[in-house]
C-alpha cells in the first residue's frame, strides 16, 4: 500500500492563493477606509465635490487640521466650510488623554492591590466578596449606566472629569479577576524571604509583586487604554459641557453641530485623523504586546 | 476553584512578625478602594436599578412606587418588540458573517502568513472608537458625494442611499460593525489555531486525510471552544448596540434601526422615564443571562475536547 503525501510540485496551488488574495483584500479594506480618512482631511472643501472618486486629495493643504485645533479665527473656518462654533480638538485632546491616564493608572493600581489581597492574604468574608466582584462581570453596561447617571448627578458631578472617571477608576471586575490568576501563579517562596526580613505586605507588593507582573499589567494597560479611549456613552452622558468633551463626545458633537445642509466632512475627518494617531502609534510602537493583549481579552 | 483551597498556607505567612489579626486588617484595607468602587458603581446601582423599575420617576419629583406597571408596559409596548426585533436581526446579520469570516481568515492566516504586521493591520479597524467608525463609513456611504456611490456609478452601477435608506440602514450598520470586528474576531481564531497541537495534523497528514477533510474532521471541531466563546461573547456585545446607531443613524430613517438599547436611552434621557428605561435594560439583563448561561454549559461540555 502506497500512502500519496505530496502532491506533483510544479501545480499551482489554488488554496494558496485564495487565501493570500483573502488576506491581501481584507487587509486592502482595512486599511482603505482610514486612507480616506487622510485624503478628505487634506482636501480643501471647495475642491473636495470634484474629487471624490479620486484617491489622492486634488490640493493637498493642512488648514482643516488648523482649524479642528483652533488656530484659524471663527470666520476664516466659517468660510472653510465649517460651522463656526467649531469643537475645540486640542482641548478635546487633553481631555481624552487626562480620562484615559486617570483611568488606567488608577484602575490598575488600586485592582492590583486588591487582587493581590485575594490572592494572598486571608481576611474575614474574602472568598464571598470575590465572587461578588465576579458576578458583577455579567451585568450590562446599560443596567447600570442609568443608576450611576443618576448618582454622578446627585453628586453634583456632572460635567466634571471627576464625575467622568468615578465609576473606573477605582476597580473593575475584570481587572481584578485578571490579575488575581496571575499573582495566584507566582510561586509563595519569592516573597517568604522578603517576608522573613520583616518587609510589610505593602513593601513586598511593591517592590516584589508589581515589578514581576510587568506582563500582564501591560496587557491590562493596553485593553484599558483601548477601551477607554474610544468609550462613549458614559463621557458621552456625563459630560455634556464643551470643556470636558473627550475625542469621541467632541466627534459626535462635531458632526451633529452641522448648520443646514452637508456636515463639514473635511473639518470632521481631520478630527477623526486626529483621533486615530495615538492608536496608530500605540500599535507601532507596542505592536506585538497589543495583538496578544487583544487576543488575550477574547481568550479564556 | 474555590480560592480557599488553593494551596495552604505556609507558616512563615501566619507566624512570623504578623499575627493572622495583622493580616486580616492589611487585606482589608488593599481591597478597600476596589470594595469601595464596587459597592458606589456595581452593587449599590444594580440594586437601584432593580428598585428604580419599580418605581414612575422623571427626576423631577420623588419616585412613585408601580410595582409591575413598567415591566407590564414594556410586554405590550409595540416599540418595545420593535426594537428587540431590530436588535434581534442585527444580531443575525452580524454574528453570522462576523464569526465565518473571523474563522475562513485565521485559517489562511495559519496556512500561508504568521506575520505580527499582518494580524496588526487587520485589528487596526478594532482599535478605533465606534464613533470614529460610524463617522467614517457616513463620510464613505454618503449618499450624494461618498467614494462608494461614486465608485457605483463609475461601474455602472446605481446609486444607494445606505444609511438614509429604511431597508438599507440596518444591514449597513451591520456591515460597518462587521468591518471594524472581522480582524479582531480572526485574531481570537487564530489564537484558537494555534493551540491545536501540530501533531493531529501530522497524524492526519500520515493517515492521507485532505486539506478539506482535515478542516472539517480536525480543525473545526477543535475550535469549537473558542467558536462558542466567540460566538455567545459577541451576541452579547450585539445586543447591546448603540454607539453607530447614536452617532450614524439615530435610530432612524423610521426607527429602522431603533435597537434596544438606543430605546432605553431615549426613554430614560429625551423623554426622562426612568422607572420604564430600567425595566427595559432588566429585560435585556435577563436576555443576556440565559446567553451567558448557554456559554457556561457549552464551554464546560467542550472542555475535554483536547485533553
Amino acid at each position: 500500500m502506497t500512502v500519496q503525501t505530496a502532491k506533483p510540485h510544479k501545480r499551482f496551488e489554488w488554496d494558496r492563493f485564495f487565501a493570500w488574495f483573502g488576506i491581501t483584500l481584507v487587509i486592502l479594506l482595512s486599511i482603505f477606509p482610514i486612507w480616506i480618512v487622510l485624503k478628505t482631511a487634506l482636501s480643501s472643501s471647495t475642491t473636495l465635490f470634484e474629487g471624490a472618486s479620486r484617491i489622492l486629495p486634488s490640493e493637498p493643504t493642512l488648514d482643516n487640521f488648523k482649524r479642528v485645533l483652533g488656530m484659524v479665527s471663527a470666520e476664516e473656518a466659517l468660510k472653510a466650510g465649517g460651522s463656526g462654533q467649531s469643537v475645540n480638538f486640542l482641548k478635546a485632546i487633553k481631555n481624552s488623554v487626562v480620562f484615559t491616564g486617570l483611568i488606567v493608572l488608577g484602575q490598575t493600581f488600586f485592582s492590583a492591590l486588591a487582587a493581590y489581597a485575594f490572592a494572598r492574604l486571608k481576611f474575614p468574608f474574602r472568598d464571598q466578596i470575590f465572587t461578588l466582584f465576579l458576578s458583577a462581570m455579567m451585568i450590562p453596561g446599560i443596567v447600570l449606566f442609568i443608576p450611576n447617571f443618576i448618582t454622578i448627578k446627585n453628586l453634583g458631578w456632572l460635567n466634571t472629569m471627576q464625575g467622568m472617571v468615578a465609576p473606573y477608576i477605582l476597580m473593575t471586575p475584570f481587572a481584578v479577576f485578571f490579575l488575581r490568576q496571575f499573582f495566584l501563579s507566582i510561586p509563595r517562596e519569592t516573597e517568604e524571604a522578603a517576608l522573613l526580613d520583616g518587609a510589610s505586605p505593602f513593601m513586598i507588593f511593591w517592590k516584589i509583586v508589581l515589578p514581576m507582573s510587568q506582563g500582564p499589567l501591560a496587557t491590562l494597560g493596553i485593553l484599558t487604554t483601548i477601551g477607554m479611549w474610544n468609550e462613549f456613552f458614559w463621557p458621552y452622558l456625563i459630560g455634556k459641557d464643551e470643556g470636558v468633551y473627550t475625542l469621541p463626545v467632541a466627534l459626535q458633537q462635531f458632526q451633529t453641530q452641522t448648520p443646514q445642509g452637508s456636515p463639514d466632512w473635511t473639518g470632521l475627518m481631520a478630527g477623526a485623523f486626529l483621533s486615530i494617531i495615538p492608536v496608530f502609534i500605540l500599535l507601532v510602537v507596542m505592536g506585538k504586546r497589543v495583538i496578544e493583549s487583544l487576543a488575550f481579552s477574547g481568550g479564556k | 476553584m474555590n480560592p480557599s483551597e488553593a494551596t495552604p498556607e505556609p507558616t512563615v505567612f501566619r507566624t512570623v512578625n504578623r499575627s493572622v489579626r495583622q493580616e486580616a486588617i492589611t487585606g482589608l484595607l488593599f481591597v478597600l478602594p476596589a470594595f469601595i468602587g464596587f459597592v458606589l458603581f456595581y452593587l449599590y446601582p444594580a440594586i437601584r436599578g432593580l428598585w428604580i423599575s419599580f418605581t414612575d420617576w422623571n427626576m423631577l419629583r420623588e419616585p412613585t412606587f408601580v410595582g409591575f406597571e413598567n415591566y407590564l408596559q414594556v410586554f405590550q409596548d409595540e416599540k418595545f418588540w420593535n426594537a428587540l426585533w431590530i436588535t434581534f436581526k442585527y444580531v443575525l446579520l452580524n454574528i453570522p458573517i462576523q464569526t465565518l469570516l473571523g474563522i475562513l481568515l485565521a485559517v489562511a492566516m495559519d496556512r500561508v502568513v504568521k506575520s505580527t504586521v499582518i494580524r496588526g493591520l487587520m485589528i487596526l479597524p478594532y482599535l478605533l472608537s465606534n464613533v470614529l467608525v460610524a463617522l467614517v463609513f457616513l463620510w464613505l456611504l454618503d449618499p450624494s458625494l461618498g467614494i462608494v456611490n461614486a465608485g457605483l456609478q463609475a461601474l455602472g452601477l446605481p446609486k444607494q442611499d445606505f444609511f438614509v435608506s429604511t431597508d438599507q440602514a440596518l444591514p449597513t450598520v451591520a456591515f460597518v460593525n462587521i468591518w471594524r470586528h472581522a480582524g479582531f474576531t480572526a485574531l481570537l481564531f487564530y489564537a484558537g489555531l494555534q493551540s491545536i497541537p501540530r501533531s493531529v495534523y501530522e497524524a492526519a497528514k500520515i493517515d492521507g486525510a485532505s486539506e478539506n477533510q482535515t478542516f472539517w474532521r480536525i480543525t473545526l471541531p477543535l475550535l469549537r471552544p473558542v467558536t462558542v466563546f466567540v460566538a455567545v461573547t459577541s451576541i452579547i456585545g450585539s445586543f447591546q448596540i448603540f454607539d453607530t446607531v447614536a452617532v450614524a443613524t439615530n435610530g432612524g430613517p423610521a426607527d429602522a434601526t431603533k435597537v434596544l438599547v438606543y430605546y432605553i436611552y431615549e426613554n430614560g434621557f429625551a423623554f426622562f422615564k426612568m422607572g420604564y428605561a430600567t425595566a427595559m435594560s432588566m429585560v435585556l439583563f435577563a436576555i443576556l443571562i440565559i446567553f451567558t448561561l448557554l456559554q457556561l454549559k457549552f464551554f464546560r461540555a467542550d472542555q475535554s475536547d483536547l485533553a
